[in-house]
């Protein structure tokens, strides 16, 4: 199936959890005289949900494109599930899940239709009644995607980057534009996903979601990341939580590092 | 697990990017009715201006006024001509717009103005003459039988249609690849569809196989037209009528996958969608023979794309030619199904 070396480190790396799933270092990307990403480190380990945490602009989508082998890097090197895009795109591409901001399916196809159109490019997966299940989308199987509304919308998403089984999600502000139920909604099939082994890696600048989600989070911020740890640890550094009412959030982490609110701009 | 199994249910990706695109379409209702509207309405207009019975009546224009009397009484007693009055400053206007082909004056001996380049006004003007002379006591030495025979296949009509048919597999194939692409890329759909393991040229193959299974009823309905309404022959094999319409849709299917390959707004597409095939229009000798055209050009004229069809058409339909006597032009048209086919498939942008 695969280049025998590739297997044998995948076998021996299985026991170890601390395995990257992601790995890239140092990253830079500038689009004339805007540098998008500008020195960016990080690693994602296998089996947990990584987040990338920042305002709009901050660099997370096209960090998360140049992961995703979509967009080619200025410098630095990539390195996702010990494979590489330059070498290996094929057999990436049928590993991964990837959900893309603001891509739209075809209107007049249905659910079922598009979830097959996208099971057939995949050498492995799930069935189509797997998959409405997971996203709780069976009701609208034989709806066309023009009918469905911004959180059904968002799970048929979902469902065609879970098409293949992949080993590692993508994903890119999974829940922008959506009503708080059908966030929840939608952080339960990932949850369901992480509980079958899954790793994510999902850019949002929703603090809420990525302390429900996360195992550890990246704030981003100018293309750097200014900050990595566990939510909770993250909270709990910035020192003095409970000063008024509430409880520290991210939110206010992400203001203490940057003296700006997370959706300033 | 077998081969179906791998793929959960799903058909092989060039069946399954083939079908997305058909249900799009039939889905559509405005794009079905465009692409079956255009060679009817051709059609039903091709039937208003060249009736298939008869021939037109020349139409002769006279000064207003008591002056043109005698002259109107013996040109209304003609055969086949219809006479009208046309005030001297609307002469000019009307022998253009062709609502009048000659303008006599009456005189001593009358004067015939007309425009010499149009066959209609030569016609015209030979009528008049001969009524007028006739009128005036001229004496036939003999009056000649007439045989008169119309021979299907060799009128304008019978020569326009395959034109037409042409015409409509160009325009069909190039408008609806080249529109689709740009809308996918707009909507981010190509984008999603590169970040799965799909194979693009199966993407694109099947954006032009989708295009052939319209094709029966773009090239049927015309041409059904002809052979119903205007008797028109249809001379050579359905089956080599069949592969030479073929060829043409996967060639301006191959041609609309180019253009459309790196455009990013509905705006540019359509203006090079127009830049592409309106020196087609012309060139290509669908609604006048491009003989036309100087030397110089001819060659260039030949490889055109619109140029082969029409020419393979017309072969194939008037003079009934086999696949080995329109080879050139089928060789043309495999080239253009594989040349852009293959830089579009290169220079392809996916986001």
């Amino acid at each position: 199936m695969c280049a025998r070396g590739v297997c044998t480190c995948m076998t021996e790396n299985r026991e170890v959890s601390t395995t990257a799933a992601v790995r890239c270092v140092d990253l830079r990307k500038r689009y004339g005289d805007v540098i998008a990403v500008d020195g960016l480190s990080l690693e994602v380990r296998r089996g947990e949900c990584f987040g990338l945490l920042g305002p709009n602009g901050a660099g997370k989508t096209t960090t998360i494109e140049i992961l995703e082998g979509l967009l080619a890097p200025d410098s630095g090197d990539v390195e996702v599930l010990e494979l590489r895009w330059q070498r290996d795109e094929r057999q990436l591409r049928q590993r991964l899940g990837i959900q893309l901001q603001e891509s739209q399916f075809i209107d007049k196809l249905t659910v079922e239709e598009t979830l097959r159109l996208f099971r057939s490019f995949y050498d492995r997966g799930k069935t189509i009644d797997e998959l409405l299940a997971l996203v709780e989308l069976e009701s609208k199987r034989s709806s066309w995607v023009v009918k469905l509304s911004g959180g059904q919308k968002q799970r048929l998403s979902i469902a065609c980057a879970l098409v293949g089984d992949p080993d590692l999600l993508f994903l890119d502000e999974p829940s922008t534009g959506l009503d708080p139920q059908s966030r929840r909604q939608l952080w339960g099939v990932l949850q369901r996903y992480r509980a079958a082994g899954g790793t994510i890696l999902l850019t949002t600048h929703y603090m809420d979601e990525a302390e429900v989600l996360c195992d550890r989070v990246a704030i981003v911020d100018h293309g750097k990341i200014i900050a990595l740890d566990a939510p909770k640890a993250m909270v709990t550094a910035l020192g003095a939580p409970k000063v008024v009412v509430h409880e520290g959030t991210l939110e206010d982490v992400f203001m203490s590092l940057t003296g700006r609110h997370l959706r300033d701009e | 697990m077998t081969n179906n199994g791998a793929r959960g249910g799903a058909h092989h990706p060039l069946i399954e990017l083939t079908l997305a695109r058909l249900r799009e379409f039939v889905r559509e209702p405005e794009a079905l009715f465009w692409s079956f509207f255009f060679p009817i309405v051709m059609s039903v207009a091709m039937a208003i201006a060249f009736p298939s019975q008869g021939s037109q009546p020349a139409r002769v224009g006279v000064p207003p006024g008591a002056a043109s009397d005698m002259l109107r009484k013996t040109l209304s007693s003609g055969p086949g001509l219809i006479v009208r009055d046309v005030p001297a400053e609307e002469e000019l206007r009307q022998l253009r717009e062709g609502d009048v082909h000659v303008i006599v004056r009456p005189g001593d001996p009358p004067t015939y103005r007309f425009d010499p380049d149009r066959e209609e006004s030569r016609i015209a003007r030979l009528v008049v003459d001969d009524v007028l002379k006739r009128a005036a006591g001229r004496s036939d030495p003999w009056q000649a039988r007439e045989d008169a025979v119309a021979i299907p296949g060799s009128r304008y009509v019978d020569w326009l249609i395959p034109g037409i048919v042409a015409l409509g597999i160009m325009n069909n194939s190039m408008w609806s690849i080249g529109f689709m692409t740009v809308q996918m890329r707009l909507r981010k759909l190509l984008k999603r569809l590169a970040a799965s393991p799909m194979q693009k040229w199966e993407f694109l193959l099947a954006q032009v196989l989708a295009r052939l299974l319209f094709l029966g009823p773009e090239v049927a309905v015309p041409l059904m037209f002809g052979v119903f309404a205007f008797g028109m022959p249809v001379r050579g094999s359905i089956l080599a009528l069949a592969l030479v319409a073929l060829l043409g849709a996967l060639a301006f299917g191959s041609i609309g996958l180019l253009v459309g390959s790196r455009v990013r707004t509905l705006e540019a597409i359509s203006g090079l969608m127009n830049l592409m095939m309106v020196p087609m229009w012309v060139l290509s000798g669908v609604f006048f023979s491009s003989s036309n055209f100087p030397e110089v050009v001819q060659p260039f004229i030949r490889v055109l794309p619109l140029t082969a069809l029409v020419d393979a058409l017309r072969g194939v339909v008037l003079e009934g030619a086999t696949l080995g006597g329109i080879r050139f032009e089928m060789a043309t048209l495999a080239a253009w199904a594989i040349v852009p086919f293959s830089i579009g498939l290169r220079i392809f942008k996916w986001r």
